[in-house]
């Protein structure tokens, strides 16, 4: 068997991409589209990210933000918040970027296929739960009722607004967007993202949540679930951490016993619980 | 025609009150039909009603030099809104707007507290009971002083 640093590994070595579309979402975020150098698209879960890696720059882990059921182009959105993701956003059309991956485990799509879901984004967690989203209407019979609630600084933060608006449109949808704070001219709601799940329409004892946002976000609507009734074992969380090597190799990402790279980003409540309120994990 | 006291029943702020106690309670009531755009209360204004909103959101806004109208919050169907009325001086802190078509029960907030002080056992039930909205007002509201949409803190 060849060693784990085998050049032929594809999630050890960068594919080349090539950018084919820079959107500019917010401000300091953009969507990119990017084209495989060999013309395969690459095959993915909701929920799973891959490491971008800009030659001479630096590697950072991203969730994959398109459609699984259409993988080409792949669809990344960044947040530029540092050198590496300052660089990735300003990529220009032709622009080449390494691509490693798909990796870790995404939502639970499947083993949901007859409940309710309710799905929670905060900020920039619209990107990695945006997969997910879009399989569940490509597949929409497949489940019960379906709420999306959406959590943003101020209207002009909300990410994906043209699709949001295309979601809230539909009749088999429950979308409810709320902001910290917005002028006289907004007409949804203002507050945290965690009153929304009070309005959301499902039945407790039949429902999968998927939440993806700030970890402190996660933390208080874990316990609005709860008072409605959604038992840990069907709550599903995306964690980050520091992530580098993406297989569980060099431990930067380590969570309790796991690492959020092979065993998770996406995780069940009921396996990381124990940690997910202890200082310095 | 319904009673206030039929029509509160139903309300998640009063559900499982004694039936006495929301006839005492509905005796304070009327209910209101605020159109879009127009105010329940404006900021500054003595506060003299509380509301259990039945259908339809209110913005509770807050006028900021410089910025204008600013909306801290809104307000929906089961919930309620306003306890300045409770509290000396009785002013508004905030200013109520109608986002949409808001249907509400409006009580009279002097006539609920003289049924409160005349019987402490419903006055300490409805305390409680907004004790516990504004505790969860509260802890929202921390939830955005963290502004925990932005950026974390280890970035790359």
């Amino acid at each position: 068997m060849d060693p784990p640093w085998t050049q032929s590994d594809p999630l050890l070595t960068p594919r080349p991409y090539r950018v084919t579309r820079n959107r500019r979402e917010l401000q300091d975020t953009v969507t990119l589209e990017l084209e495989s150098g060999d013309g395969a698209p690459l095959s993915f879960s909701a929920g799973q990210f891959n490491m971008l890696y800009l030659f001479g720059i630096g590697e950072v882990p991203i969730s994959i933000s398109g459609s699984p059921h259409e993988p080409d182009p792949l669809v990344h959105t960044i947040r530029s918040v540092g050198a590496v993701t300052k660089a990735i956003c300003g990529l220009k059309r032709g622009q080449t970027l390494g691509v490693r991956g798909p990796f870790g485990k995404g939502w639970p799509l499947e083993a949901a296929i007859g409940q309710d879901l309710v799905l929670i984004a905060g900020g920039i967690g619209l990107a990695p739960l945006r997969p997910a989203v879009r399989q569940v209407i490509a597949q929409r019979d497949r489940y019960g009722k379906v709420s999306l609630l959406v959590g943003a600084r101020t209207p002009k933060d909300l990410l994906y607004l043209a699709e949001l608006k295309e979601w809230r449109s539909r009749f088999d949808l429950q979308v409810l967007i709320t902001v910290d704070s917005a002028g006289a001219d907004w007409r949804s709601h203002v507050g945290v993202v965690t009153m929304l799940i009070s309005k959301a329409e499902f039945e407790a004892g039949e429902t999968v949540a998927m939440i993806c946002g700030p970890e402190v976000m996660m933390r208080f609507c874990v316990a609005e679930l709860r008072k409605r009734g959604v038992v840990a074992e069907n709550t599903y969380l995306s964690m980050e951490r520091n992530m580098k090597c993406a297989v569980g190799y060099c431990g930067h990402c380590q969570f309790g016993p796991t690492f959020v790279c092979k065993d998770g980003p996406v995780f069940p409540l009921a396996r990381i619980e124990p940690f997910f309120r202890m200082r310095g994990v | 025609m319904e009673t206030i006291d039929a029509v509160i029943a139903e309300h998640p702020f009063f559900k499982g009150l004694d039936p006495s106690v929301l006839r005492i309670v509905g005796g304070c009531g009327s209910n209101v039909r605020v159109n879009a755009g127009e105010y329940l209360f404006h900021e500054g204004d003595e506060a003299e009603r509380f509301y259990a909103v039945r259908h339809g959101m209110v913005a509770l806004e807050i006028y900021v030099p410089q910025r204008g109208q600013v909306t801290v919050q809104t307000v929906g169907a089961g919930e309620i809104i306003g306890w300045s009325w409770l509290f000396p001086p009785y002013v508004c802190q905030f200013s109520a707007r109608a986002v949409e078509i808001v249907r509400a029960t409006s009580f009279d907030g002097a006539c609920l507290r003289k049924k409160c002080d005349e019987d402490t056992a419903m006055g300490y039930e409805l305390m409680k009971r907004l004790a516990h909205v504004v505790s969860q007002r509260l802890e929202a509201t921390r939830l955005q002083l963290l502004d925990i949409y932005g950026p974390a803190v280890d970035t790359k």
